[in-house]
């Protein structure tokens, strides 16, 4: 410790003192002090643990759950499509069918309409003030309660739209996508109300990529004379896009898990149709229905349907993360 | 170059005689003009669902609000008036049980993950494990909580209860915690660590005193707008917290809450229900967008 206030020189000085070893006596951590800093680490090692502790439990919870159903039904649970709690027959087609397809059609109006706002709001096309207020707004959109949404697209959304299904059905009626005469709820108010969902994200995700680009790509493209979209098409899209894909398949992650809105729209039906007009189901919806009065191997059928969605969102995440982390900033 | 020759530009053929100021009658302009209203159009589509949807919630629900609406409980099925008192007390106390949860589990999760190991091959499976879990579908830990706590009657004998719907949405709150908490905390500058170390200060002192007070503003960003997404959930509520149509009744019962009322209440066929389900979710939404200016409020004092 410098505790010697007396400047050097002065007063006699002692040739034996070890100068340093006097001046800077390093002080000695209490045990203390010690255990508190190790007890620390192990509590916030622990506390970091619990991310794969509720991991693998979720997995375990549910394939535990599902092991009565997959014994019985075995893989051809996810090919048959009768639901029959009576006759105790279970069959996820219908379910896994409409969460496919939900999703995936919500997606292909939704990534249009998302990577369109996302340039729209960062290629400097309009005053910047405006720019913000539509980001804030998709953001906004992005917190509204997906049972908020499930209540206006009952209530709102689906009277409103249901004359445009009605001419979809008598303009492409003839295919057996639009065979049936659209009656509230279905799966194309369903995609619509998915495509609320998936919107934010992939406008923001496209947003943050296209804002990564570095300036001199744009910089480049100009000064070879090219006009503002020919940028966009042949330098910017293609830089960023890899991280646009990694943000498009979080999007479909969240639309094949999204419960709430879809539950309350798609109809639940229990019989197949082909029809995009006619109501359908999801796995998300089919356990929000029907998970709390089961029982029995309807509980463990519902349980082997809630391990397919795990597994689906789980694979197209990690190929997201893939994504994401492997090719994004890579030009 | 053996016999340099004097060189003549014959400008007419190299260059373009057109008029260099803009002109929009040009295919490459018009094309350009027309991408650029269609993205237009793409951004006003893309706002119009929350103009709309804010607009029904304002309009349907704005004119329900009254003082009874917060003090009464929901009316029997077929009958008139009532409120969503017990719903608005519900949904407080099982997005405050998720929060006692996840917020301290998750500040540590990201403390260790940024502060202690953050190149180990365990931290890295817990950063893998937490971008996972934020992709699980929010139904699946309503799963997940009913057959570890609602079936298992593991408190007290009760199956549904106010304490398994903190507990679920705690799962679905603790990724977003983890992930501010690590990104906050590794945006404080290193020097600050070393100057806490310099001066003698033990680890903990360090990540308690330094670093995670100058990372205040990022993770209080991220706790606030998660709580603000948990109180909106549903899906992992449904057969966890389940609903009542009366008062809370302490945390190991079944319990209210305005997102599920919301569920419960549009899909019935009666008037009022429906009009209560319009009421919460006026009210519903309105704490979901404070919140949410809070925490841009939160993060813009920090850059002045």
């Amino acid at each position: 410790m410098l505790t010697d206030s007396s400047p050097a020189g002065s007063g006699p000085v002692n040739p034996n003192r070890n100068l340093a070893a006097d001046a800077f006596t390093l002080r000695r951590r209490p045990p203390s002090e010690k255990l508190i800093d190790l007890g620390f680490r192990q509590l916030t090692l622990v506390l970091a643990s619990f991310v794969a502790i509720v991991l693998l439990g979720i997995f375990l919870t549910v394939f535990q759950g599902a092991r009565e159903a997959i014994s019985s039904f075995g893989l051809s649970f996810l090919t048959t499509s009768s639901w029959d709690p009576v006759n105790e027959e279970y069959g996820a087609f219908i379910a896994i069918y409409g969460t496919l397809v939900t999703s995936i059609l919500s997606l292909a109006i939704a990534i249009p309409l998302g990577v369109g706002t996302a340039i729209f709001i960062t290629e400097d096309l309009i005053p910047s003030s405006l720019r913000e207020a539509i980001g804030l707004m998709v953001e906004l959109l992005a917190a509204i309660p997906s049972v908020v949404l499930g209540l206006w697209a009952i209530f709102v959304m689906e009277p409103a739209i249901r004359p445009a299904l009605n001419l979809l059905h008598s303009l492409l009626g003839w295919t057996p996508f639009f065979n049936t005469v659209p009656q509230g709820p279905g799966m194309a108010p369903a995609i619509l109300i998915l495509v609320v969902m998936v919107l934010p994200i992939i406008t923001a995700i496209s947003r943050d990529a296209l804002n990564q680009v570095p300036i001199e790509l744009r910089q480049g493209a100009y000064g070879v004379g090219t006009t503002r979209w020919g940028a966009i098409f042949s330098v910017i899209l293609p830089a960023a896009v890899s991280a646009i894909t990694g943000g498009v398949m979080l999007a479909l992650g969240r639309a094949m898990g999204e419960t709430m809105a879809v539950t309350m729209i798609v109809g639940n039906a229990l019989n197949f149709d082909l029809s995009l007009l006619a109501p359908g189901n999801t796995i998300a919806a089919m356990l929000a229905n029907q998970f709390g009065e089961a029982d029995g191997i309807q509980v463990s059928a519902l349980m082997y349907a809630a391990l397919i969605l795990m597994l689906l969102t789980f694979a197209v995440n990690v190929v997201a993360q893939w994504l994401v982390r492997r090719l994004s900033l890579r030009y | 170059m053996a016999n340099p020759s004097p060189i003549t530009y014959d400008n007419t053929a190299l260059f373009d005689r057109r008029p260099l100021h803009f002109d929009p009658g040009l295919r490459r302009n018009r094309l350009n003009l027309l991408f650029t209203s269609i993205a237009g159009i793409f951004a006003a589509i893309a706002v119009l669902p929350l103009v709309l949807v804010l607009f029904h919630v304002l309009m349907q629900g704005g004119r329900l609000i009254s003082a009874s609406l917060f003090t009464q409980l929901p009316p029997p099925p077929g009958l008139e008036g009532g409120g969503i008192g017990n719903a608005i007390l519900g949904t407080v106390l099982v997005t405050l049980i998720a929060s006692l949860i996840a917020i301290p589990v998750g500040v540590g999760g990201g403390i260790y993950l940024s502060e202690y190991s953050s190149r180990g091959w365990f931290a890295q499976f817990v950063s893998f494990g937490n971008d996972v879990l934020a992709g699980v579908p929010s139904i699946i830990s309503g799963v997940f909580v009913y057959g570890i706590v609602v079936a298992t009657r593991i408190f007290f004998d009760q199956s549904y209860s106010a304490m398994a719907g903190g507990i679920a949405l705690s799962v679905l709150m603790l990724p977003t915690v983890i992930k501010t908490t690590d990104e906050g905390l590794k945006l404080v500058p290193q020097e600050l660590r070393w100057g806490a170390y310099g001066v003698g200060a033990s680890k903990f002192v360090t990540v308690t005193r330094i670093t995670l007070p100058s990372a205040f503003t990022p993770i209080a960003t991220g706790i606030v707008l998660s709580i603000a997404r948990a109180a909106g959930e549903t899906a992992p509520l449904i057969f966890t917290a389940l609903f009542s149509p009366f008062w809370p009744e302490g945390v190991f019962n079944p319990i209210a809450t305005m997102s599920v009322l919301i569920f419960n209440f549009a899909i019935m066929p009666y008037e009022a229900q429906n009009e209560l389900a319009w009421a919460a979710s006026f009210v519903l939404v309105m704490m979901i967008l404070a919140a949410n200016l809070l925490a841009r409020w939160i993060s813009r004092m920090a850059k002045v």
